[in-house]
This record gives C-alpha cells, structure tokens and sequence, in this order.
C-alpha cells in the first residue's frame, strides 16, 4: 500500500513528515476522531515511524535560522563594513604619518593615539593589537548593542515575534537562540576589526618576529596565535553588554528605543569609569578590565586581570540573561 | 444553542477575561465554544476584544481570568504541544522585508521544533503555490503589495496540515478576485476537516463562508450558534422603490410592517414575526393606492440584521 492510498484518518495524526499540507483538489472529509495527541498507528514500518516523531536535533533549526537572519540584515552587514574600515583608516594614517620610515609618535612612546600604535611600522601584525584597543571602548560595543538592543524589540516592533511564537519557537528557545546569535555577532565583530587589521598590517608594513610587552622575542607563527587569542578575549568582554542590551531589548517594543538605550547606557558606564572619584564602583562596571586583554602579549601571560574580567562578564550575563528570560516569559506580546 | 461535547470542541473558552493595564476591560467572562470540522466566524466591531480573544487563545498574552482551552489542552501552557497543528494569522501579515517570500516562510517552519527540515522546502513550494505565490517567492518580501503579504501569512499557516486555522482577518487588502480565492481556499481547507476560526468585519464574507458565529461588542459576547439560526433570530425586510414613498410607507404600515423607513426612492420596512402579510397582497394594495412601484421584493433577513437586531447600533460603529 503505498503512501498514497492511505485514508485520510491515517495520514493526519503528524502530518509535518508528508511535505503536503492538505490535498486541495478533492473536497475529502475525515471520518477521524476527535483525536488525543498521539500519533495515529502506522502501517508503513519503521522508518515512517521514525519520520513521525520529531528528532531533538529539529530545535537547533531556530538557532541556525537565527543566525543566518542576523548576518543577512543589511544593517548586520553595514557595521562589520564600519568596523573592518577603521584599521584600514588607522593603518593608512599611520603610513602617511611615518612615509619617511621613521617610527610614529616619536618613537612610540608620546601617549598619544591607541595602544601599539608605535610598533606598527616595525611589524604590521600590532596593526591587529593597535585596532582592537582602538575599537573595544566604543565601536565594538556599540555594533553589539546595536545588534543585541535590536533582537527581541525589533521582532516585536516589526510584527515577526508573534508569528514566531505561534510558530511555536518557544520563548526560552527563542531568547536562547537571539542571545547565541548576538554572541556569534560579538565574535565575528572581533574577528572582522583583527583579520581586517592583519590584511591591511601585511599589506603596509612588515611583518617578522614580535617583542612582547615583557621584552622577549616570540616568532610570527606564535605571535598570530596570541592575536587570535586576543581577538577571543576582546570578544568574551562583550559578552556583558550583549545580555544587558538583551535584557534591554525585552523591555520594549520598539527596535529603536532599545538600541538607543543600549548605546546610552555604554556611554553613561564609560563615562562612569573615567571619573575617578567613582573608585568604588569601578570594579562592577563592565568595561572595567576590558583592555586586560593586553595581558596575553605577556610571558608568560599574565592571567588576573584576565580571568576577573571574564568573571565579570559571566556574572552580568548571568544577572541580565536570567532578568530578560524572567521578563520575555511572562510578557504579553501585544503587537 | 447546545454546547458540544468538550471532545468535539477545538476552541474552548469560559470566563475568559483581560483587563488592561489602564484598568479598561477588554474582554469580559468571555465563553466560547468551536465545534470541531466548522467555519467559525467572530464578529464585532473595531476594539470589541475580538484580537485579544485571538491573542489569549494563541497564547501570546496571558488571561486576566477564566481559561482557555485549544483542541483540548490548556493555553498558554500546552503551547508547544498544540500550536504546531495550529495555523494563525493575526492582526495582518508581518514578513521579514529583507528576507525573499520563500525564505519567510522557511524561516517561520524552522521556528518549530517538530517540522521536519527534510521535508521543509517542499512543504515551503507547496504552500506558496497554494496561495499562488509561486511567481514572487524569491522577491523580498518589501516588494511585496499588502495583498501578497497577506497571502505570504496565508502560505505560513499552510505550512503544515493544521487541524485548526486561526484568520484574522484574512481577506484585508486583497482585491475582489483575491477576496474570492481566498474565500474559496478557507472552504476548500474546511473541506478537508480543518476547523477554521475566521474573524472578519465583512459580514457578508461571514455569511458566504462561515457555518457558525459569533458577535462580540465591548468585551462580551452577545450570541455564538449556526449561521441561519442567528440569521433567522432577525425578521425579514419588505422593500418597495417607488417615487411616492410617503403613500407606500402609509399601505406598508397598514399591512402590519414596521418602522417604515425611506432613504431616496427605496422604503424598507420589517415584516412583522408572526402572522407576515402576503407579499403579493401587499403589491396589489400599493398598486390601488395609487403608488408607482419601480421595484418590490422581500429580502431575507441578514446576519447584518441578526447583528442589528442584537446590538442596538450599525456593525462599523466602534463600541
């Protein structure tokens, strides 16, 4: 008996497997049941039986289409542009800067402009140090909060959520799947400000062995190894703001209000930070041990500084994922 | 009218409430009842309930009080056991403009967890095709009329055989001829033993479609039961276009028929329930008085006069 000839009673207790929502053509009415949620018998054997029951693995689907709608946004797209054309800008500034030969800002050493900086034009590869240190104290962060401002209002303020939620997605599943995609955003942001970095370092400067901060000498190869280690890093210090701006993001209905108020409280936090009559609170704040990730170019590495901030980042995430889930549960979505 | 026997009912609502936070009752111990396998139609006028029912129903915001209950579980809390064989449409279409029509659609699908992403793109074209949206699928959805987003929010509830259809309001935007479709696929997916539960403002598209409804106004629900038993609650209407209206108005009231009104050259009136005069008793006595009859009928009574007759007022006047 093949598929086909089923009666229709048999065909409907799951029907996601059969890729035929209802025959139209033929008026047809079911003498079915009034059924009780399980699945009807199926004569096909096993491997039918096996198509009924919905895998596990189905859930991750959310999540995979989660990220491909993150990264297909033109808006997505616009700030890696924005963010993979600021080493390109310090590096062209720093050549013009130094067409002589001579090393930038008078021997490196003047205070002025980013970290690394100095050491550029002896190797293009703190090319990749000098932009992380350049972008992490606003540029990041704020495509992040961009991003992570905009997850869950932006769907709201658009309409989309509720059809997801029917769908259903689920609404834990949901926050689960924004916030792994604002962390993979968090990553790609880094990693587009650091491979941009290296292209445009290799292309203007030389590249060879790398002293470190402590005075050794470390070759290329190992050198590369602690720019992506620090790329990782520069990405897990974001991961803070991304629950903060997530949490922000349940609050609202309006995409706009909650990136702005993402932004805002970046700013208002910097800004926290740079008085120093606010000792105190210093250590809460979490951008406080951001430029830690200078540690790495150590040896050995000096971890303190490191580890804190990545406690840090944890407890924030921990404290406003579980207020944006506390949140989002038990809202009424009303648009 | 009888309630149906809990099994047989996909849409279960008693006492439903919800109270805004300005402390405006929305809806109001709201009791509802679909039998399984009917085209149910909600009516009411704009800010009636009717989309806070839907939304309580569907699980997107919490009742105030009371319970509603989805082919036979509890909602919201059954939501992930029973949405996937619900198919919705609330409030208008809401694509992703930057995204294609198909990849809508796939998107929406990959959002539950018990679709079968074998079987997703297949079941994405089939789904297209049944609204006809074929031709567009790889268009953004921006470039959309509101008519094809309409219909993309049609193909989305399409995606999966659904045992019921929730449609709010699904022919909006649409031309004639997609009104038409659209109207001839809600009968066809009836057909095929799916519950649909359609709110419209159209009362006439109630009429054409729906074997049951229901009428809301300020929260509450007047009535629910089969079309022609609410229809024929209503008295039927006498209708007589002529250029002497005041003496057909006159012969009409002594033949019994009530509250005579005249807009133009038409005059209407009710038959009254019992006892209705002959129709053709009452042509003849207009012709003798002297009235120049253009065009005479009786016209059976309407849902839109069942909806009069309940609510005191005209269907688009907000409550």
């Amino acid at each position: 008996m093949s598929r086909a000839e089923l009666p229709q009673d048999e065909r409907t207790g799951r029907m996601g497997h059969q890729g035929h929502p209802g025959h139209s053509g033929l008026p047809r009415r079911p003498e079915r049941e009034a059924e009780g949620g399980e699945p009807a018998p199926d004569r096909d054997g096993e491997p039918d039986e096996a198509r009924r029951r919905p895998s596990p693995l189905w859930t991750l689907g959310l999540f995979r289409s989660e990220l491909t709608v993150t990264f297909r946004r033109w808006r997505t797209l616009a700030l890696l542009a924005v963010l993979a054309a600021v080493p390109l800008l310090v590096g062209i500034a720093v050549k013009v800067e130094t067409g002589d030969g001579g090393p930038a800002g008078d021997g490196g050493g003047g205070g002025e402009g980013p970290a690394f900086i100095g050491q550029v034009t002896n190797n293009g590869l703190f090319l990749v140090f000098t932009a992380l240190a350049a972008t992490l104290p606003f540029f990041l962060p704020m495509a992040v909060g961009v991003v992570a401002g905009d997850s869950v209002a932006g769907e709201a303020s658009a309409g989309t959520l509720r059809y997801l939620l029917v769908a259903p997605a689920g609404r834990t599943r949901l926050l689960l799947a924004k916030f792994t995609a604002i962390l993979a955003f968090c990553l790609a942001a880094t990693l587009t400000v650091a491979v941009s970095a290296l292209a445009v370092g290799a292309l203007l400067f030389p590249l060879g062995e790398v002293i470190l901060l402590s005075g050794t000498t470390v070759p290329l190869a190992d050198g590369m190894l602690r720019a992506l280690a620090i790329a990782v890093a520069v990405a897990a210090s974001l991961v803070g703001l991304a629950a903060l701006g997530l949490f922000v993001s349940t609050l609202t209905n309006s995409g706009i209000a909650a990136m702005a108020t993402t932004v805002g409280l970046l700013i208002t936090v910097q800004i926290l930070g740079a008085i120093p009559q606010l000792d105190a609170i210093h250590p809460y704040l979490f951008p406080h041990q951001w430029m830690s990730f200078a540690d790495l170019l150590r040896d050995p590495v000096h971890w303190d500084d490191l580890l804190d901030n990545l406690r840090l980042q944890g407890l924030y995430a921990a404290v406003f994922g579980s207020a944006a889930w506390a949140r989002f549960t038990g809202r009424d979505i009303t648009v | 009218m009888q309630p149906p026997p809990a099994s047989d009912t996909v849409v279960e609502a008693r006492g439903l409430t919800k109270r805004y936070r300005g402390g405006q009752l929305a809806v109001d111990g709201l009791d509802l009842a679909v039998p399984r396998g009917s085209v149910f139609g909600f009516l009411g006028p704009n800010g009636s309930g009717k989309t806070t029912t839907i939304r309580m129903l569907l699980g997107l915001i919490e009742p105030g009080g009371g319970s509603a209950r989805l082919l036979g579980e509890p909602m919201p809390d059954a939501a992930r056991r029973v949405l996937p064989r619900v198919g919705a449409l609330i409030e208008g279409p809401a694509p992703y403009g930057f995204l294609s029509g198909r990849d809508n659609l796939l998107r929406l699908d990959a959002a539950d967890p018990t679709a079968d992403p074998r079987t997703r793109a297949a079941r994405v074209g089939e789904a297209l095709e049944r609204v006809g949206l074929t031709a567009a699928a790889r268009k953004k959805a921006r470039a959309y009329s509101l008519g094809m987003k309409q219909r993309l929010g049609l193909a989305a509830a399409l995606l999966r055989p659904r045992e019921l259809l929730v449609l709010d309001e699904p022919t909006n935007g649409l031309d004639p001829q997609g009104m038409r479709e659209i109207r001839s696929l809600v009968r066809e997916l009836a057909g095929d033993g799916t519950t649909v539960f359609l709110s419209s403002h159209l009362l006439d598209e109630i009429e054409q479609v729906c074997t049951h409804a229901a009428v809301m106004a300020r929260g509450r629900l007047l009535t629910q039961g089969p079309v022609a038993e609410l229809a024929a609650g209503a008295r039927g209407r006498l209708a007589v276009t002529t250029p002497d209206t005041a003496d057909a108005a006159r012969v009409l009231k002594e033949y019994g028929v009530t509250a005579p009104t005249v807009v133009g050259d038409r005059v209407t009136g009710e038959l009254p329930p019992s006892d209705p005069p002959d129709p053709a008793e009452v042509n003849a006595a207009l012709v003798r008085a002297g009235v120049r009859v253009r065009a005479f009928g009786t016209e059976r009574a309407s849902l839109e006069d069942a909806f009069v007759a309940l609510t005191g007022e005209g269907f688009d006047v907000a409550g």
